[in-house]
């Protein structure tokens, strides 16, 4: 079998207007345009409003350790993704 | 960084980046966990998604299609911290698909009735959080990354989980049923997923040293039948342990012996579902292949005709 | 909130709205009239909100065949995210039918309990393109294209509809659609412009898909009925056209040159006439929840 890795990108988003850009983590993809889609449906699961950069990891020079990343909400509509969509009795212990 | 500065680093809680200077033994340890846990999401997507068309109603459908996608997520996130360390996400996945390197165990078991989404979310998911909220501050600053956003996550899938059993039991008899019947197949198992009984686990002294790991299986295991015990009373089923009660000198339920014979069997391959898994796992990276060769004999043509340009 | 960490500064703690459930999500048609608008018939306002649920539910049906077996991971998630707008949207429309009917139906009653010939989606969602055995990736890429160009463009017109749900259902579905339709529109040109073997599949996905083409604007009885609610999908035929040449153009693409799929004694989707695919799609989705009526889930 043939192997056909695609590329890594990083991937950067600003979550709401006036914050930076602030690396998310990685994927792969075959060109830029599929690594934007890509980060758009993995890292924000397409929460509009947000802006992101992909960066071939290859052209990234770096100097020193990264820092810290984030996470990032899910998608506001897809209520069933937050834990406190679910009804639970508050005497059940550790859930 | 020498290797003293290494240790003092990890045992000062420091995280270690990418980057760093680090012991061939932690590289490698560290691929290995991860990769592995990597494996999990993606093979762990097969019992669920085994049961997204047939899901009862369409918000449990909806519910359980986001969870299967945010494990791929998972995994993906997973893969990219293996990246880090120089693993490459083709040769991995080429290793588990030849069965060179394994997933967790729990996935080799058969979802059977509905009740078993409901389970996986409660028992399996529960047990996956016990191993990884400590790995929220593991050593390794990526892993600790990916498992600080996973396990934000993954309390959703545990509540979904707990939640649609909670529903089942107020239903029908039939319903009833299917939720005792699916907690008898699957808590045994839930148990072995925090691995071997400490005096048989080779790797967890030099992984707790190096903060790769937090606590030892038999702690976590123990955590977990702790916190499990009131939920099933709270829900209504028996747990399948004649031996299970609360020991008050210990502080901590007792609990029967683990099947260590049937566990060591579907470790090294012949569980229920082992070859069924890799098998479907291959065969979908197998026929995607002409799809992402496509992809990028695209990306080389247009980057090509850029540079002409 | 601070700027030195960018990770308190993204997670944004003092902000809950990505957490308390009901607090700050955003309900598509919160604040809508939901009364049906005088002088539309509630008979055929219901089998038009079917229509359009139907294709919706379907596909979505179909899409999640996907689910682990995708070319790539990352498509995997892309393949979902599709399937569950999709489903999001059969949901609003399940809903409105139901409650214009009148009869008591919700989203499953209508969804689980109804049979074969009460489904009105039209039959290129039903099809079976990949990953079973009636297709692949391309074949189900090239009805993707085909659906959310024609769903898309509905859409559009939708958002000026009498029935207030309607429109607002719309406008949601406009921005998903637009994705699934630049998603699909991507891959098509990866597809037809990558390897000499994948542009023979996308080629052949298009001629899978094309018989079922017509259908998509031939305008129902029910939509003729409804004039300013619902959207005849002939008055779509020249934008549907012209925009799937541009894609056709930029993958070098021929326009497939195959017959359309005849109907069965004038009827098909629309009138509950499908493909013998259907039946079989519909007993794997609906088989457990018949099997223990009156069950809540």
């Amino acid at each position: 079998m043939t192997r056909s890795s695609w590329p890594l990108y990083e991937v950067f988003v600003r979550s709401k207007r006036g914050l930076n850009h602030v690396h998310v983590g990685s994927l792969h993809a075959p060109d830029p345009e599929m690594a934007l889609r890509n980060a758009r449906d993995l890292y924000t699961r397409r929460n509009e409003g947000v802006s992101i950069w992909v960066v071939p990891a290859a052209s990234i020079t770096a100097s020193s350790p990264d820092e810290k990343d984030p996470f990032f909400a899910p998608a506001g509509d897809k209520v069933y993704r937050h834990p406190t969509f679910y009804a639970i009795p508050e005497d059940v212990p550790h859930l | 960084m020498s290797d003293d500065d290494f240790t003092r680093l990890v045992e000062a809680e420091q995280r270690v980046e990418p980057r760093d200077w680090m012991p061939d033994g932690y590289r490698r340890t560290l691929i290995r966990q991860i990769a592995q846990h990597a494996h999990s999401e993606i093979i762990g997507m097969q019992p669920e998604a085994n049961w997204i068309s047939r899901a009862p109603s369409l918000r449990r459908k909806a519910i359980l299609l986001a969870k299967v996608q945010d494990e791929a997520g998972h995994g993906l996130y997973l893969y990219a911290a293996t990246e880090t360390l120089g693993a490459d996400r083709a040769d991995l996945t080429q290793k588990l698909v030849e069965g060179r390197q394994k997933y967790s165990s729990i996935f080799n078991y058969p979802t059977l009735n509905f009740a078993d989404v409901g389970v996986i979310g409660w028992l399996v998911d529960g047990a996956a959080i016990c191993n990884q909220v400590p790995l929220c501050r593991t050593s390794y600053g990526p892993y600790a990354r990916a498992m600080i956003r996973i396990c934000k996550e993954e309390s959703f899938h545990q509540r979904q989980g707990y939640e649609l059993l909670m529903t089942m039991m107020r239903g029908t008899d039939e319903q009833r049923r299917m939720v005792q019947d699916s907690v008898n197949r699957w808590w045994w198992p839930s148990l072995m997923m925090f691995g071997p009984s400490d005096a048989e686990s080779s790797n967890t002294a030099q992984s707790m040293a190096w903060r790769i790991k937090r606590h030892t299986n038999d702690e976590l295991r123990q955590k977990f039948v702790d916190m499990s015990v009131p939920q099933a009373e709270a829900l209504g089923v028996t747990l399948p342990d004649p031996s299970l009660r609360w020991n008050p000198e210990r502080g901590h339920h007792d609990f029967g012996e683990i099947d260590w014979d049937e566990f060591w069997r579907v470790v090294n391959g012949d569980g229920p579902c082992n070859r069924q898994r890799v098998e479907h796992r291959r065969k979908a990276h197998e026929d995607g292949a002409w799809v992402r060769e496509a992809a990028t004999a695209y990306a080389a043509k247009s980057a090509s005709v850029e540079e002409v340009a | 909130m601070s700027f030195d960490n960018a990770y308190d500064a993204i997670t944004d703690a003092s902000d809950d709205k990505h957490w308390a459930f009901g607090t700050g999500f955003d309900d598509p048609l919160s604040g809508v009239d939901r009364a049906v608008p005088a002088g539309v018939s509630t008979a055929d306002l219901t089998a038009y909100c079917l229509m359009l649920a139907d294709d919706a539910l379907v596909l979505s049906q179909r899409l999640t065949e996907w689910c682990s077996r995708a070319p790539e991971l990352e498509e995997d998630v892309a393949l979902a995210n599709i399937a569950l707008d999709l489903l999001g949207q059969a949901r609003l429309l399940l809903t409105r039918a139901g409650e214009v009917e009148g009869r008591g139906r919700d989203e499953d009653a209508l969804a689980y309990l109804r049979d074969e010939h009460e489904f009105r989606n039209v039959r290129l969602v039903e099809i079976d393109c990949g990953p079973g055995p009636g297709g692949d990736f391309a074949v189900t890429i090239a009805r993707l294209l085909v659906f959310s160009t024609w769903r898309l463009a509905v859409f559009e017109r939708l958002v000026a509809s009498k029935d207030p749900v309607l429109a607002a259902i719309a406008a949601k579905g406009v921005k998903e659609l637009a994705y699934h339709r630049d998603h699909a529109a991507q891959w098509t040109l990866r597809l037809a412009g990558g390897t000499e073997f994948s542009r023979e599949r996308m080629v052949a996905g298009m001629a899978r898909v094309w018989p079922l083409y017509d259908e998509l604007f031939t305008t129902h009885e029910v939509e003729r009925s409804l004039p300013d609610v619902a959207v005849p999908p002939s008055d779509v035929r020249a934008e549907v056209d012209e925009v799937l040449d541009q894609v056709f153009t930029a993958a070098a693409l021929d326009r497939p040159d195959v017959a359309p799929m005849s109907a069965v004694a004038g009827k098909s989707g629309r009138d509950g006439v499908h493909t013998e695919a259907m039946g079989f799609l519909l007993a794997e989705m609906q088989h457990l929840a018949r099997s223990l009526p009156g069950a809540k889930w």
